[in-house]
């Protein structure tokens, strides 16, 4: 692989920018089970970056040190360049990390729209009174918020159901409400974990269509894990291969499809 | 038959002025269980916990008001300084007992909050003594004088300070509300009771929203300790009332603003009804003691979930 530090350009030939995250050398263990081992990989500013394997690989356990939720025993994660001190969930998303989870986690009892606002929490800073009151720049803070928020949500095509409580809402629909709540932080790296999982073939196109939208729209960064080769094929600039906690491939759709060692991992894996 | 089923409503005709007597001691009983239940509510729905404390601090808090203005504070720097405390209780209950234990069954952290009690039980009397003081009720300026009305040519008496004190629990109520559904922290603290996952996500600290529930609970507290111990003097015996919290839980539900508020309203009334009514004739009085409860249980009975709950509480 030739270097890519400073960026390429894609197969479709769209620029990508720089290392934005980098994960080196991690090793997470919990008890006797080691869910990652020895992992080193990077993402780049404005890529889709897929991570795939089979069930139990590790996926899931990655993007939670990427998002603060477990701390790795070795290993360090870069961000922006500078290696980050071990951080709390809240903490990494304040600095600008949104993402899902693989099994959908909203807030059930309130609406599509407080939802989609939680989103919003880190761009709120005005004075509690002010904002209880509704007064000054907390009035105008909130206003600006709204906006955006609806503009996240014309753009997942979720305006009929802004007022619906999400607890009454299908899986499909609260899987996007779930993007939605993450665009709302305007995320500079964003994570998807199993964005596709359990839907069918047509919830399967409108989100991948939406997530192509957004990383071309708003040129947001993504980390997305999927189960299924195939869909991650025609998603991804590049795509990591893991295996029992371990890395087996690095490299553009083509050059994992044809790997041997991915191949064989994939052999006899029934997929979804 | 008849004494149960037909004298009680007679009488209640036969006198309505008593009986609007009747509701409004219930009403002012029934707001202040209301409170205490509200507190046990916020805390459960953002950190699962169920607070054995809550009532404890109702007195804790009332004791230390009167504590201070007996070293010659003057009443509202009082206030100030208890609101104080009671915020250093809430961030040492967090580091101290909260966060070494997070992530533990819900029936440790159950236990551990009945460890808070009985250190704020242990700690206040070797602080303030275990003695029935007076609540400091003229020096902060409530009225102590009682109104007189004579609806349909009958009386009625409503006491100013019970009157301040539904007013002040209202405002309260109201500003509890407007602080949960209209800011960044009260939006917060409804994420966090919904999926404390997806509100680490979206960048909310479990830690300071637990300080500030606790806080908020503290603050209510001090509220419901000022109203109580206006009419009951302060003394540990006042902990009993917020035991009144646990039937309004079994009817509000133990997640639910509302049903808290509801519930609490609808216990204040009813058993004072049903003392007045049915206990003092029939019964020989003091059933005040005890009706709460057996309504919840009626109740239960045919609605498991409370009377305003969606869902079966399993958490407890
Ligand atoms: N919180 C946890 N506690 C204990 N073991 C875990 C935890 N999270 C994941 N694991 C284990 O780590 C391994 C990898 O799981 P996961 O990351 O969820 O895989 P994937 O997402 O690829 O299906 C599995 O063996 C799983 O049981
Ligand atoms: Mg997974």
């Amino acid at each position: 692989m030739l270097d890519q530090s400073q960026g390429y350009v894609t197969a479709d030939g769209r620029q990508i920018g720089g290392v934005l995250m980098e994960m080196k050398d991690i090793t997470l263990r919990f008890g006797g089970v080691t869910a990652i081992k020895d992992i080193s990989f990077d993402i780049h500013e404005g890529e889709i970056r897929a991570i795939i394997g089979p069930n139990g690989a590790g996926k899931s356990s990655m993007l939670n040190v990427i998002s603060g939720f477990y701390t790795p025993q070795e290993g360090e994660v870069w961000y922006k360049g500078a290696p980050r001190p071990a951080m709390k969930p809240y903490e990494v998303a304040r600095m600008g990390v949104a993402r899902t989870f693989q099994n959908i986690a909203l807030f059930e009892g309130m609406t599509v729209l407080d939802n989609v606002m939680t989103g919003r929490l880190n761009h709120m800073k005005a004075g509690i009174l002010a904002q209880a009151i509704w007064w000054g720049k907390a009035r105008d803070e909130e206003i600006a918020n709204r906006e955006h928020v609806e503009r996240v949500i014309d753009f997942l095509e979720i305006q009929s159901i802004r007022k619906t409580p999400v607890g009454r809402l299908p899986y499909g629909l609260k899987k996007r409400v779930e993007l939605a709540r993450a665009l709302a932080a305007e995320p500079s790296l964003l994570l998807l974990d199993e964005p596709m999982a359990g839907m069918n073939v047509e919830e399967k196109e409108d989100m991948s269509r939406f997530i192509l939208d957004v990383n071309d729209e708003f040129g947001t960064t993504i980390a997305l894990i999927e189960h299924d080769m195939g869909v991650v094929m025609d998603l991804s600039d590049r795509v990591v291969v893991m295996d029992y906690g371990k890395k087996i491939g690095d490299g553009t759709p083509d050059e994992v499809r044809n790997d041997q060692t991915v191949i064989d991992a994939y052999l006899g894996v029934p997929q979804e | 038959m008849k004494d149960i089923f037909i004298t009680p409503f007679v009488d209640m005709f036969a006198a309505p002025d008593f009986l609007l007597q009747v509701l409004w001691e219930g009403l002012v009983s029934g707001i202040l269980y209301a409170l205490i239940a509200l507190g046990f509510v916020l805390i459960f729905r953002s950190s699962r916990i169920f607070n054995f404390a809550q009532g404890i601090m109702v007195v804790f808090a009332a004791l230390t008001l009167v504590g201070f203005h007996a070293m010659g504070v003057p009443a509202w720097t009082s206030v100030a300084l208890t609101l104080g405390v009671m915020l250093a209780l809430a961030v040492s209950i967090e580091r101290v007992v909260l966060r070494p234990l997070v992530g533990q069954p819900d029936i440790i952290l159950f236990m551990a909050t009945i460890g808070i009690t009985l250190f704020l039980i242990g700690f206040g009397e070797i602080i303030f003594g275990g003695e029935n003081k007076v609540m400091i009720t003229e020096e902060l300026g409530i009225p102590t004088d009682s109104w007189v009305l004579e609806p349909w040519g009958g009386l009625l008496i409503l006491e100013q300070k019970d009157v301040t004190a539904v007013i002040a629990a209202a405002m309260l109520v109201v500003g509890l509300l407007a602080f949960l559904n209209y800011t960044r922290m009260g939006r917060a603290i409804r994420a966090l009771g919904d999926d404390s996952q997806a509100a680490l996500s979206v960048g909310i600290s479990l830690q300071t929203i637990w300080v500030l529930v606790w806080f908020i609970a503290g603050i209510i507290a001090l509220v419901t300790g000022i109203a109580w111990g206006a009419r009951a003097g302060v003394s540990f015996a006042l902990e009993v009332i917020a035991y009144k919290a646990l039937p309004v839980l079994m009817l509000g539900g133990l997640e639910s603003i509302t049903g808290a508020i509801i519930g609490g309203l609808m216990i204040g009334m009813l058993e004072k009804l049903f003392e007045i009514y049915w206990g003092q004739p029939l019964l020989g009085g003091n059933t005040e003691t005890w009706f709460a409860f057996m309504l919840a249980l009626v109740v239960l009975l045919f609605r498991p979930q409370g009377l305003f709950g969606e869902k079966i509480i399993e958490r407890v």
